[in-house]
This record gives C-alpha cells, structure tokens and sequence, in this order.
C-alpha cells in the first residue's frame, strides 16, 4: 500500500477508530491485523519472506531466552560453588548462546543478501516503456528495515538488552509495525517493544499531533520532493554537466530530503496518532557543522544500528584489540593507535554502503564518506587550535552558517553518486563544472526546460522557505505541540497544510490540456 | 475542550469551501474545446422522442436531428460524445430510457466496438463528467475507469485537475462559475469546414494483429439490446461511412458484425463505400479529409437513414402535434441560422 | 581514576572530563573516539569492554566509566 493513496488514508482512518473502540487490553490486536492487511497488499512473496524472517528471529530469541533462565537457575541454586566453575558454567552457555545467535543472525543475512542481490533474474518485464530484457532483483517490500530490527532484536536478546517476547504474535507485531515496512526507522525492543502491548487511552493530543505530523510528511514529499523530482530525472538523464552540476547537487538534496524526512514523518505520526513514539530518525540534519555530526542526525537510527551491532563489536573483538597492541609495538603510537580504529571505521562503511545496493557507486559513496569523516578526525587538533586561539569568531553566527553550509556542499557532492550510479559519469560531470560551468544556463531559460516550469520552482522554493521555518522554530520543542497549545491557530495551521498538499502536491494523473481535445489531434 | 471542537468544525469548513472554490476555477471550462459537453445539454430538453442515436463521433457528426425532422417529422436526440465506448453508450442509453420509456427506435454506431477497454482517460473523463449524477453514471464510470484513476477524482474533480495550478490563466478565474451552454443541435455537433479526401493519399490501413473484436463490447452489445426490449424500443446497428485509413472499419471487424445482428435478429446497415446511395462527394462532404462527415455529408446520411427509419422501422412523423411542431420549427431555424453563420465564417 | 581523566584527556584536551556529563548525549565522545578510549582502556587496566557495554550511560561521564571499568574487573 502506497502512503500517498486514498487507500491508505481510508485504511488509516477505519485502523484508528477500530485501536480506540475496541477494549484496551485487545489494541495490540488491531494492530496486528492491521500489520497484516498492509502488508498483504505487496503480496505473497513479500509476506512470505517477512513470516520467515520473524519466525526465525522468534525461535533463536525464545531458545537463548530458555537457555538463559535455565542458566540463572542453575547459578542460584549452585551459589556454593566456587566462582570459576560458576563463571566458566556462564561462559559455556553464551557460548552455546553466541552458536545460536549467529545461526539466526547469519539466516537473516543470507536472506537479506539473497532477496536484494542474488535473486536477480533473467527475464522479461512489461514496464512503461513496452517490454524489456533483463536482469530484476526480486522486490521485497521494506525486507532491509524489518530485518535489521529483528537482527538487532536478536542481539539485543543474546546480550541481555532486551527481554525476550514469549508470545509469537506479539514477536511478529514488533518485527512487523506496519508504518516502519516501508523506510524504517529500524526500532529497539528496549525503546518500542512494550509499547505495542499496553493499553492506550485515547488522547486528543496524540490524535493531533501524529495527524499534524503526516500532513506535514505529505507536504514535504508531495510539494517538496516529488515536485523537484523531473528536474533531477532530466539533468541526470540529459547528462547535463557544467552548473546543472551543481543544481543536481542541490535538488537531490531537496528531493532525498523531503522524501525521506518526509515518509519518516509520516511513519512517526502515524504511530504518534497511536500513542506510540518510534526512535526519530532525522534531527535537523542540515543544520549539522560536520560530518560526523550530520552522520548522528541523519538516518539516526540506521547509523545507530551499525554502531552498535558493526563497529563497536568489531572494535572490541580480540582480534582487533590483539591488532591494537600489535600495532602500537610496532608501528609507533601515532599509527598503531589509529590503524584499528581506520578498519573497522572502513569496514563499517563498505557494509553500509553496500546495504544500500551492490554497486560501485555505494561502494565510493561510503568511502568518500568515510574519507571525510577520517580527514576530519585527523584535523580535530588544528580545529581545536583554532577554537581556542579565536573563540569569538568561531562562535559567530556567520562562522556557524559557514560551516552548516560547507557540511552541506560536501555531503551534497558525496550523495550525487547515487544519482547517476555511474562513477566515471559522476567525476567527468564534476569536473565539467571547472571546464565548461555555463552559467548562462541559468539566466536564459534553459533551468526551466528540466519539466519544472519557473512557478513550480517558486512553489518549491517557498516550500523549502516554509521547510527551514518550521524546523528552526521546532528546535527545542516539536512545533506540532506549540500548535496543539493553541486550538484556532493550530487547526487552522492543519487545514492550510492539507489545502497546499491537495492543491500543489504531486500526485495522481497529470494535467496535459491538449490530452483533453479530442478532435484536434485526429486520433 | 469546547473552544477546540468549534475551532476544529470551522476550520474543517473553511477548507472545504476554499477547497470547493479551488476546484471550481480548476476544472477546465471547455470553451476552446468543442467536444467538451456534447451530452449535458439533453438534460435541459422536457420533449420525448421517437429515436435515440448512441455512439462518438460518427454518430453526433454524423446525424441532424433538425434535418430528421424537417424530412420526415421524425422527433430524435443523438446521445454521442468522443470515443464513446460500447459501455459508455450502454448506461448513456440507460438514462436516456430511464427518462423517456416510450423510444420506438435506438440506433447505435458500432465503430466503438474495437475498443476492449478505454482507449484515452481525458476523453473518457470528459465523456462520464459530462453525464449527470445516477446510477447509470456510477456504473459507466466503474466500467470506464482505467488503472491509474482514483474512482474519488469523479466526486472532487480537484484530486484530477490540481495540477493545472501552474497554468492558470486570468481567463479561467473569469469562466469559474460560467454555466456551460449547448452548442449542439440536439445532440449533433455541426461541422462546416470542407476539407476534402487527398485523391493522392496512397496510404494503407495498417493491418490487423487480432481481428476478433473484443468480448467485452460485444457482450455490451448484447445487454444493449436486452435493455431495448425491456422498453419496447427496437435497436438497429449503423455504421457511418468514412474515407481515411485513420479509424478503418476493417471487413473482418464487419463481418462479425453481420454474423451477430443475424444471430440475434438485428438490423445492420453498414454505409462504408455506400457513397452512390447515399450522394456522398468526398471531396465535399467531410470536414477532416474522410475521417468524419461535415454538415453537408451528415445531411446526406441523415436524409438517406431517416427514409430507412420511416419505411422499414416503422417511424412516424409528429407533425400533427402543433406544439412539438412549434418547437421543431424553431430548433430547425436555429439550425439552419447557425449553418448559415458557419459557412460565412469558413 | 586519575589515569583514566589522563587517557581521556589526551582525547580532547579542551574538556573538563572531571566533572563532564553528557559526554556522549552532547556529542563529545564520538564513536572513533569511544572505540579509541576503549582499546586504551583495555590496555591500561588489563580488562575487555565487551561491545554490550558500550551504551550512552556508560560513556557519558568519566565517573561512569570508571564504574564500568570496576565492575568488569570484579566479576
């Protein structure tokens, strides 16, 4: 199901009626069933694999729950015993526990793989453009959100973060939720779980605000993102270089921008119109003054996840800790101190990046990342000179902007690579911005011969002004909750948004007045 | 608590009127377009007639009422828009019957048959907007809806047309509650260019992949001439001569055509290559080198069918009803002034 | 504990890690920088952090950490 489909909406509306009607110990049901009839509509592949993959994470997690309680009981009732046979008692079963939490953790994977990349086959598939030949990946409907969660769940469960979920279709509405299916954010039992399963008394507030909230998602990916779209299509497709160059920069940025922030939006309001408050995934990321910091604030919760369960577990392993010593024997401090640091930090970003799609353009985006995020570590004592020698300045206002606007540029530059998906292509277009920029383009009309006409991009623009509005004056408090404090103000805020989103929004069938007249084409 | 439900209720208002307001300057008013409200104007009319013409365009450039009258007294409305599909004349006929059950005669163009599903969403949205609200009109937009269509852009046309934001004119916020008038004649949509058939166009109709025609119109068709029994009208099948290699009616598209008014007890009168009958000139009497008949054509064609209609169909002449007549003398001059204008203009 | 603000210290000079906290909820610590605390750590007082422990709590002051780092020795 389509968020931005009647259907949807229609199915949101009967979905919350039914949660709030129906006896409180019985909501996590409908939302269970609600999971289920969302998801039905992407059909039985993509059910199927989503049945398999919480069956298995449920079977791993209830076996080393078993273990574990089986373990602590043995422990409480032999407390007579020496510490070392109690210890190496503990130490045998994580190990049996670790046996079984790579089992189902490397199942998961390999099915991840299988399903993104190896599934590819040969064929022929009826598109829009008539019927063509060639390679297709089996598409499988939020399969890379749904099973991190239940990856991290699991080892969640194995390092005893989280308690184990013994009723299996309460498991499968954790895994399953279905607002996240779709683009995450890839939720925590120890932040989510519970809150699926206790009673939610209905609440005005959470109504209005998680309504609030999807409209604004809509505006930002309907009026925003959507709009922006043909003219990052057209110069991408055009192979336009020189200045286009650097628009395509910055309407990609607007365009992934609006569209995730955007479907996140709608994600958290709807669960927010339920009472339940999913992991934020965005926090003003643009507004981040490095690298690393706008890697905390954008797609927080996937950032979090390789943290936690890629680099850090790497980092610590004795392997790399043994590599460590090694290296400071050997290599001198200055090296021997970075050297692990550097590989897991690579090691790390070559999985993300290849989590996003197997090609060489991730595999560049990540190292491109990973080369800013190092460079920048390696100058921290020159910015910290800096800061001390000119605190003043460094705090000015101008001084910040710079530096939220340079952040900007190079995160910009590093995202088009997922634009043209053709490395060679991507740096001969940078360069063409030296060699030939043309910036006449801007001034004679040929900006607009991109499908977006001059009053489009004024629309954009303005959404983009209200953008940046609303998020400055949501810096320290959502601005939906300051609206929800003032009923005239805050309702009529919510009929404008949704006046903008049907008026100006992307969607539906497009408008071609010559389509209409019927005998002047004589067809 | 109060002060929240009340701000929210006028709020919910506010934007359903400014919403309602929107869509009104947002639909496009169809002034430049000819074809755009080809049917609304029969539900203005309060008179019944004998004969009810369905079909697209063959049929409503096809047929003059005015002329059908003038001849033969014979009383008719052409119930025909742009590609009109099989579907669409079934629930158009539908309401026409609905509203007048004492129709003698239905004849139907079968040029429309070709078609197994909606050949263009705008001309079939044109078509289903132009109806007014009923059963019928739910039903025919069930049957005509292509995939990409939501069936709630038929009840908030603004869902369909918001994209034309960008390109609003002040002409569109002048025309926002103009009330479109009829420029048919009943029905008939007149056409006074002559644009002659190329004697040199040596051009071939592209050949057929399938020639069966396809299932769905046929079974239209059927359920066409159940609902003709049901009112005690008699269905007869035409089909409008045409010269272009452009919408050709294929021989094996004819001959099923043929096989079927034989196999159900129908009259079929196919008038393609039928010009010495009929007195067809076609470097006269089309207005778009053989594709349709101009006025002078649909003349010809409506003075030859009206004959068939009066002596083989049993159609009678209403002259003697001096206030029908009254009214037809006046629809006739109408006609006839507005022939005149055409062929000054052109 | 002395030892730990030095190692800590050689981080990032300009911050009071004594009486710091937030060090990881303000983004201070980064995640190369706790991964670098840790292996000095480890290296320091002769025990592993195991990568469940590294959470927010832990990391977010020195008086955290040195907890942590006691509790890992007795067990």
């Amino acid at each position: 199901m389509n968020f931005a489909s009647i259907e949807f909406l229609a199915f949101l509306l009967v979905l919350t009626a039914a949660y709030y009607l129906v006896p409180k110990r019985a909501q996590w049901v409908v939302l269970l069933c609600g999971s289920v009839v969302f998801y039905a509509f992407a059909g039985v592949v993509s059910c199927a694999f989503l049945l398999a993959v919480i069956v298995v994470s449920y079977v791993a997690c209830t076996v080393i729950g078993k273990r574990q309680r089986a373990c602590a009981d043995w422990l409480n009732a032999n407390k007579e015993l020496p510490k070392e046979e109690r210890k190496a008692y503990k130490n045998k079963n994580k190990k049996g526990n670790l046996v079984i939490v790579c089992i189902g953790v490397g199942v998961l994977a390999l099915a991840l793989i299988y399903a993104k990349f190896v599934s590819s086959y040969f064929g022929f598939k009826v598109g829009e453009s008539g019927i063509s030949f060639g390679a297709y990946a089996l598409e499988i409907m939020g399969i890379s959100y749904y099973t991190f969660i239940a990856i991290g769940y699991m080892l969640d469960v194995y390092r005893e973060k989280a308690p184990v979920q013994r009723n299996f279709a309460k498991h499968a509405l954790f895994v399953g939720f279905f607002p996240q299916l779709v683009m995450g954010p890839i939720s925590k039992y120890s932040d989510v779980g519970e809150q699926y399963f206790v009673p939610h008394a209905f609440e005005g507030k959470n109504l209005y605000c998680g309504a609030v909230r999807v409209a604004w998602g809509f505006f930002k990916k309907l009026v925003v993102a959507d709009a922006i779209a043909p003219a990052v299509g057209a110069i991408v497709a055009q192979q336009k270089g020189g200045v286009f160059f650097l628009l395509l920069c910055l309407f990609y940025s607007v365009r992934i921008y609006g569209d995730f922030t955007g479907g996140i939006d709608i994600v958290l309001g709807v669960a927010e119109m339920l009472g339940i408050k999913l992991p934020e995934n965005f926090n003003r990321p643009f507004s981040s003054k490095s690298t690393a910091e706008y890697w905390r604030r954008w797609h927080m919760t996937m950032g979090a996840w390789f943290t936690n369960y890629i680099f850090y577990p790497l980092s610590v392993t004795k392997g790399m800790q043994k590599l460590s010593k090694w290296s400071r024997a050997h290599l001198g401090t200055a090296i021997g101190k970075r050297l692990p640091v550097y590989i897991t930090t690579i090691v790390t970003w070559l999985v993300t990046g290849l989590w996003h799609g197997i090609a060489w353009n991730f595999v560049v985006w990540a190292m491109l990342n990973c080369l800013v995020l190092l460079v920048s570590q390696e100058l921290e004592p020159l910015y910290t000179k800096f800061r001390t020698r000119f605190p003043k300045l460094h705090a000015s206002m101008p001084y910040q902007t710079f530096m939220a606007v340079r952040t900007f540029c190079l995160m910009g530059l590093i995202r088009v690579f997922d634009c043209y998906m053709n490395v060679p292509l991507t740096f001969t277009k940078f360069f063409s911005v030296f060699t030939t920029p043309n910036w006449g383009a801007l001034f004679n009309g040929e900006l607009f011969s991109l499908g977006v006409s001059a009053v489009s991009f004024a629309v954009i623009g303005l959404g983009i002004l209200i953008m940046w509005g609303v998020s400055r004056l949501g810096k320290d408090r959502p601005l939906r909750e300051k609206l929800w404090e003032k009923p005239w103000l805050g309702n009529l805020a919510l009929a404008a948004l949704i006046f903008a989103i049907v008026v100006f929004g992307t969607y539906g069938l497009g408008y071609d007045a010559s389509a209409f007249i019927y005998g002047g084409t004589f067809n | 608590m109060k002060k929240r439900i009340v701000s929210a209720i006028l709020c919910a208002m506010l934007l359903i009127g400014a919403l309602a307001l929107v869509q009104a300057v947002l639909i496009p008013s169809r002034y430049d377009n000819r074809e755009g409200h080809l049917l609304c104007g029969y539900y203005d009319t309060t008179d019944a007639h004998d004969v009810i013409f369905v079909g697209d365009c063959e049929i409503y450039e096809g047929i003059v009422p005015a002329v059908l009258y003038e001849r033969y007294g014979i009383t008719s409305y052409v119930r025909g828009s742009s590609q009109q599909t099989v579907w669409q004349s079934y629930y158009i006929l539908e309401e026409t019957l609905k509203r007048e059950p004492d129709v003698k005669v239905v004849v139907f163009n079968v040029l429309a048959v070709k078609y197994g599903k909606t050949p263009r969403e705008e001309i079939s949205r044109m078509t289903l907007e132009d109806m007014a609200w009923s059963d019928s009109k739910w039903h025919a937009i069930r049957a005509s809806m292509t995939e990409e269509e939501s069936l709630l852009s038929y009840f908030a046309p603004i869902l369909r047309y918001h994209g034309r934001w960008s390109e609003l004119t002040l002409k569109d916020l002048a025309n926002t509650f103009d009330k479109h008038e009829d420029i048919t004649h009943q029905g008939y949509l007149m056409q006074t260019d002559i644009v002659p058939v190329d004697p040199d166009d040596t051009r071939e109709p592209e050949a057929l992949i399938d020639s069966t025609l396809p299932l769905v119109s046929m079974e239209y068709l059927k359920k066409m001439q159940a609902l003709c029994e049901q009112y005690g009208a008699e269905l007869v099948l035409i089909k409008a001569p045409t010269n272009s290699v452009k919408y050709y009616w294929y021989d094996e598209w004819d001959a099923q055509i043929v096989e079927y008014a034989k196999a159900n007890d129908l009259t079929y009168y196919n008038f393609v290559g039928m010009e010495g009958e009929l007195g067809l000139d076609w470097s006269r009497d089309t207005y778009d080198a053989g594709l349709h008949l101009n006025v002078y054509g649909a003349e010809k064609l409506t003075v030859y069918l009206g004959k068939l209609l009066q002596d083989e169909h049993g159609v009678q002449s209403r002259q003697s009803d001096a206030e029908l007549d009254a009214l037809w003398k006046q629809r006739i001059e109408q006609y006839e002034t507005d022939k005149q204008k055409g062929e000054n203009d052109s | 504990m002395e030892q730990l603000i030095e190692i800590m210290q050689n981080l990032h000079p300009d911050v009071d890690f004594e009486t710091y906290e937030g060090l990881v909820d303000d983004g201070i610590l980064d995640s190369l920088d706790i991964v670098t605390l840790i292996t000095d750590i480890n290296d320091a007082f002769d025990v592993s952090i195991p990568a469940e422990e590294i959470l927010p709590e832990n990391f977010n002051s020195a008086a955290a950490l040195w907890e942590l780092i006691e509790r890992l020795d007795t067990v």
